[in-house]
Parts: C-alpha cells; sequence; structure tokens
C-alpha cells in the first residue's frame, strides 16, 4: 500500500514538528534520566555492588531502557490529546491509511527514542561509562531498546485511545510502568531482592532488554547474547499482540 | 473529486438517512433519525444541547458506527464504502480540529496531503483557503497563536481543502464575532451555489433561517419536526406572550389554564395562534379562574420558542 506509507510519513512529520519547532523539549525529556544518573551513580553508587564489573557500567544501560520506557508515555499523551481536541475525529473523516495515525504517532516517538539515547550515551560517557564492544555492537544495543522502546508505544497507543486526555493517559502511565521499571535488574542485582520480587525482576522484559544492552555494550560471560534474543522475542510479541488491538480500536469507534 | 459524481448521483440525495439509531452505553444519543438532503440543498439540524446533532454528523462523516439502520452519502453507504464517503466529504466538528503546534498553512497542507491531493496542490490550495478566510498574515503562525475564532476559520478551511461536494459543519459559526460570522455565511452560499450539499447544524434559528432550505428539529435522539423555515415558524403563530406571575406554583396552575408553558420558574410562554384575540382571551381566562398577572410582554418568536413549542410539555398546537 503505497498511500499507507505515505499517509505514515506524512504523520511522522506533523508528529515530529513539535521538537523542530521547539528542540528544548528534548532536552526537558533528559531532565529524568539525569536524575537518575545522578542518583545512582553518585548518590547510591558507592554503596551497590553489581556481579562482573564497575557500577557506572552496569547503571547506564538500565537507565537507557528507562528512558525509552518512559518514552513511550508520549504516545498516550498525543493520542489522546489528539482525540480530545477533536483532531482525531476530523482525521477519521479523511480518505487516509486507517493505520496512519497510530503508525505515524509510534514512528515519530521511536525517531524521538532515538535522539534521546544518543544524547543519554553522551551522557553516559560524561559520567565515566565506557563501552567494551564494537561500535556495530553497541549500535545493535541501541537497536533492541529502540526496537523494546516501539513495543511499550503500541501498548501506549491503546492506552491513549482509552483515556479522555493527556493527563489521563499520564496518570495511567505511571503505575503501569513503576514495576516494569523499577523491580528490575534495570538499577541495582536483583540477586539482593527477596523471593517473589526477585523473581520478576529476573524474568521480565525491562530485565531482559537491560542485559541484552549489557551484552551488547559491555560483552563478558555475566551477559550471554541469549539476552539479546530474548529482548528482541518480547519486543516482537508486544507489537504482535498490541499493535493490532490499537489499530483495531482505532477503527472501532 | 468535485466531479465524482458517478457512483451515485441519484434522485434521492446527497445524503439519505434511514432510521439511524446509536447509543453510548445507557445514553440514547440518536434514537431513530431518518432524513433526506437533495443535492445542492443545505440542512439545518437544529436542537438544544445534548440532542444527537454532533452524533448524527459523526455517523454520516464515518466516525463513529451506528448501531442500527443506514446512511447513503454521495450514493455510498457509509458502513461499506467508507473511504468512498471520505473521498466526498468535508467535516468541521463541534471543536476546530487543528494542530497547535503546526502553523495554519501546515494544518491545511497536511489535510491535503492526507486526501491525496498531492504536494504542489496541497500548498496551492492552502493558499487559496488562507487567503478565502483571512488568515494570509497568520498563515506561518503557528496556530497555538490563534484567537479562537482564527482557529474556527482555519478549522473551516481544512474541510473545504479537497472542494468535497458534501459538508457536514457542526456548529460552524460558534465564537465567531458577526463580521466572521456574515463572511461565512457568504462562503457556504456561494459553495451552495456551485453545487456543494451541506448538512449544518446550528442553536441560531436566524442562520438557519438564512441558509438552510430545510430543517429538522431533534429532540432526545428523536425528529421533532421537519419543514422550511417558514413553515415551521407559521406553526409558532408570528408573537409570543410571556405573562409573569407572583408564584413558579401560581404559574404552573396558569399554564394549565391557558394551556401555555412554563419557562424560567414564574414565567408562562404562550403562543399568539389567534392573533391579539389570544391575549384578550387569555386575560380572560385568567381573571375567571382568579389568577394574578404581574407583568405582560409580547416577543417575537426565537429558536427557544421552537424548542418549547415542540418539545415542551404545555405544548400549543
Ligand atoms: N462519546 C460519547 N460517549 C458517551 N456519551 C456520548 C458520547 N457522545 C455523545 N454522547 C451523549 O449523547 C447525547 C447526544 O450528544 P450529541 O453530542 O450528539 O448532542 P448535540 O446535539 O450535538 O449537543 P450540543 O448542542 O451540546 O453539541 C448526549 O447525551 C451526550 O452526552
Ligand atoms: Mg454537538
Amino acid at each position: 500500500m503505497r498511500w499507507a506509507v505515505r499517509d505514515t510519513l506524512a504523520m511522522v512529520w506533523r508528529n515530529l514538528t513539535v521538537i523542530r519547532r521547539v528542540p528544548q523539549l528534548l532536552v526537558f525529556s533528559l531532565v529524568q534520566p539525569l536524575i537518575f544518573v545522578f542518583m545512582f551513580r553518585y548518590v547510591f553508587g558507592g554503596a551497590i555492588q553489581v556481579p562482573g564489573g564497575r557500577y557506572v557500567d552496569y547503571l547506564m544501560p538500565g537507565v537507557f531502557v528507562q528512558t525509552v520506557a518512559f518514552g513511550a508515555i508520549n504516545t498516550a499523551v498525543g493520542l489522546a490529546e489528539d482525540q480530545n481536541k477533536g483532531l482525531l475525529e476530523r482525521l477519521q473523516s479523511l480518505p487516509m491509511s486507517r493505520s496512519a495515525v497510530l503508525g505515524g504517532r509510534v514512528l515519530a516517538d521511536t525517531v524521538r527514542n532515538v535522539l534521546i539515547v544518543l544524547l543519554m550515551l553522551a551522557v553516559g560517557f560524561l559520567v565515566g561509562f565506557r563501552t567494551h564492544t564494537s561500535v556495530l555492537q553497541v549500535a545493535a544495543g541501541v537497536f533492541v531498546m529502540v526496537l523494546f522502546g516501539l513495543a511499550l508505544c503500541w501498548i501506549f497507543a491503546l492506552i491513549g485511545l482509552l483515556v479522555p486526555n493527556g493527563e489521563a493517559a499520564q496518570a495511567a502511565a505511571f503505575p503501569l510502568l513503576a514495576p516494569l521499571v523499577f523491580a528490575s535488574s534495570a538499577f541495582v542485582d536483583p540477586r539482593t531482592m527477596p523471593g517473589p520480587l526477585r523473581w520478576w525482576a529476573e524474568r521480565q522484559p525491562v530485565s531482559i532488554t537491560a542485559k541484552a544492552v549489557r551484552s551488547l555494550m559491555l560483552g563478558g560471560s555475566e551477559y550471554p547474547s541469549a539476552y539479546v534474543w530474548g529482548a528482541i522475542a518480547w519486543s516482537l510479541a508486544i507489537i504482535a499482540v498490541m499493535a493490532p488491538l490499537a489499530v483495531r480500536r482505532y477503527r472501532r469507534s | 473529486m468535485t466531479g465524482s459524481s458517478t457512483a451515485g448521483s441519484s434522485a434521492t440525495g446527497a445524503i439519505v438517512a434511514e432510521e439511524l439509531r446509536r447509543t453510548f452505553g445507557e445514553v440514547v444519543a440518536v434514537d431513530n433519525i431518518s432524513l433526506t438532503v437533495p443535492r445542492g440543498s443545505v440542512l439545518g439540524l437544529l436542537g438544544v444541547n445534548g440532542a444527537g446533532k454532533t452524533t448524527v454528523v459523526r455517523m454520516l462523516a464515518t466516525v463513529l458506527k451506528p448501531d442500527s439502520g443506514r446512511a447513503m452519502v454521495h450514493g455510498f453507504d457509509v458502513l461499506t464504502q467508507a473511504q468512498d464517503v471520505r473521498r466526498s466529504i468535508g467535516l468541521a466538528g463541534q471543536n476546530a480540529a487543528v494542530d497547535e503546534n503546526l502553523t495554519g498553512r501546515e494544518n491545511l497542507e497536511l489535510v491535503g496531503r492526507l486526501s491525496h491531493l498531492g504536494r504542489s496542490t496541497s500548498r496551492d490550495r492552502a493558499d487559496q483557503l488562507l487567503d478565502q478566510f483571512g488568515l494570509v498574515d497568520a498563515g506561518n503562525r503557528p496556530v497555538r497563536t490563534y484567537s479562537g475564532g482564527m482557529r474556527r476559520r482555519l478549522d473551516l478551511g481544512a474541510a473545504l481543502v479537497s472542494r468535497p461536494p458534501v459538508l457536514f459543519l457542526d456548529e460552524p459559526t460558534t465564537g465567531l464575532d458577526p463580521a466572521s460570522r456574515l463572511d461565512l455565511w457568504g462562503v457556504i452560499e456561494s459553495l451552495v451555489a456551485d453545487g456543494t450539499t451541506v448538512l449544518l447544524t446550528t442553536q441560531y434559528l436566524e442562520e438557519a433561517d438564512r441558509l438552510a432550505d430545510n430543517i429538522v428539529v431533534i429532540d432526545k435522539g428523536l425528529i421533532a419536526a421537519e419543514g422550511t423555515a417558514k413553515q415551521l415558524k407559521a406553526r409558532l403563530g408570528d408573537t409570543v406572550i410571556e405573562f409573569e406571575f407572583a408564584s413558579p406554583t401560581v404559574a404552573k396552575s396558569a399554564a394549565k389554564t391557558l394551556g401555555g408553558t412554563v419557562a424560567a420558574g414564574t414565567i408562562v410562554r404562550l403562543v399568539m395562534t389567534a392573533g391579539p384575540a389570544t391575549l384578550r382571551d387569555a386575560m380572560n381566562q385568567l381573571s375567571a379562574a382568579n389568577i394574578a398577572v404581574s407583568h405582560v410582554a409580547l416577543r417575537e418568536p426565537t429558536l427557544d420558542d421552537v424548542f418549547l413549542t415542540l418539545t415542551g410539555t404545555g405544548a400549543t398546537s
């Protein structure tokens, strides 16, 4: 479908205009991850033990994954606001592709995630993070986490369509993301956690993706490449389930 | 796409709705609405807040699926040929559906591209519409900086981007100043002169009076009356008498005696169906019933009276 691609690109362009016009917004989305870097690197860092290596090398992949995960909230807020403002109604009355509104939103937020991750990589280098693998593997690490971000965007696309406005989207997002991002191996080694929490923290997708990124950026026996395939499998599974649900919801009304 | 009148330019009308119904949970937004809008004419949909006007428009514009009933727009079925319908319509919803972060020009170009007009046609069309709606100076500013009326005009421009043969306008002049309202009426009239079919909703009888060939009054999702503006006003009589009483209780019994409607607590309205004799008879009835009137006024009928008479409890006709 030629039109599906063109319509999606038109929507991506529209959604990215905010960033083109107010690039400072990107800097604002760095505030939260920067606070985490500061807290864990300098405040708690000295007291945290991690297997095989320096804590800053362990921490930064976790922060990257946290950043793309929270970036997905943008999808829900953007769609909910479009619905609230009546813009979705106009788009639904146009002869455009039925998947372009959601696809354009998710892809734009993915582009945004790539930019933010690159900025965070730079921040990482400033605070002492060092990769131990080839440039290609580091790039693959970026790919794996951005793919995971894209999968989460599809979850939040559905949420954005179900809530009345941006604030509600924001409110719905946090309780969903918190247990994923914080009860994970993103910041600390789950082996220090109590039983059930540890069980969850070792298996859930944020942890797997953080380990995959460590595998690709740090290497070493602690993070075998099986995590990479695990992370990709999680992402593809989430997309396979959530994308059709979201598109169906969009077409239903 | 204006010329694509092949598919269904049947004699039956550019918009034909049959027994449309749509509920939201417990709320019956549209109960049973059938209407026909002949090609090149204007239908005014009147109704109080919550009557179901927007829901009707959204179903006809393929934004919302009806629970039951069917509708044809420009010869295409809104359920089974939705994309064809979308190629034939322009929609200006009740809220200005424009992107705050884009400029006015970018908003129009986006709609053009998503209507598959092509890049250069979209650009030309954006220029024309900015000019037509007096937004040339503001065209390169983000919409965030626009006033409410400017947004509204941009939104109407966006509905016209693809030169659609069928236009849905949901309360198009709400929020416009009197001059902009007159301008917009002019725009609509010239579109109709060129053969565009328009369905518009409005709260203003004056607007329906000036623009609409036919009017459908809806109430609680059902059709309460239909006809030309002249026919509807004829049903009301020329003038309304307003009696004011000492208390709501007195007003209630007076309304019963007179066969009028209670409006605003202590006021009873009566349509002057028999000319001055209506007033004389009413005064006689009131004194016979020993009810004291504290104030009497005569008013020309307004849309309020259309609603009160057609949908109120103690309707006269
Ligand atoms: N999406 C929705 N979800 C739930 N209820 C709805 C929805 N849309 C409309 N309704 C309800 O359906 C009824 C009709 O609404 P509608 O918006 O069609 O009225 P309207 O005639 O356009 O009113 P107004 O003059 O205020 O614009 C109202 O009771 C409204 O609350
Ligand atoms: Mg409405």
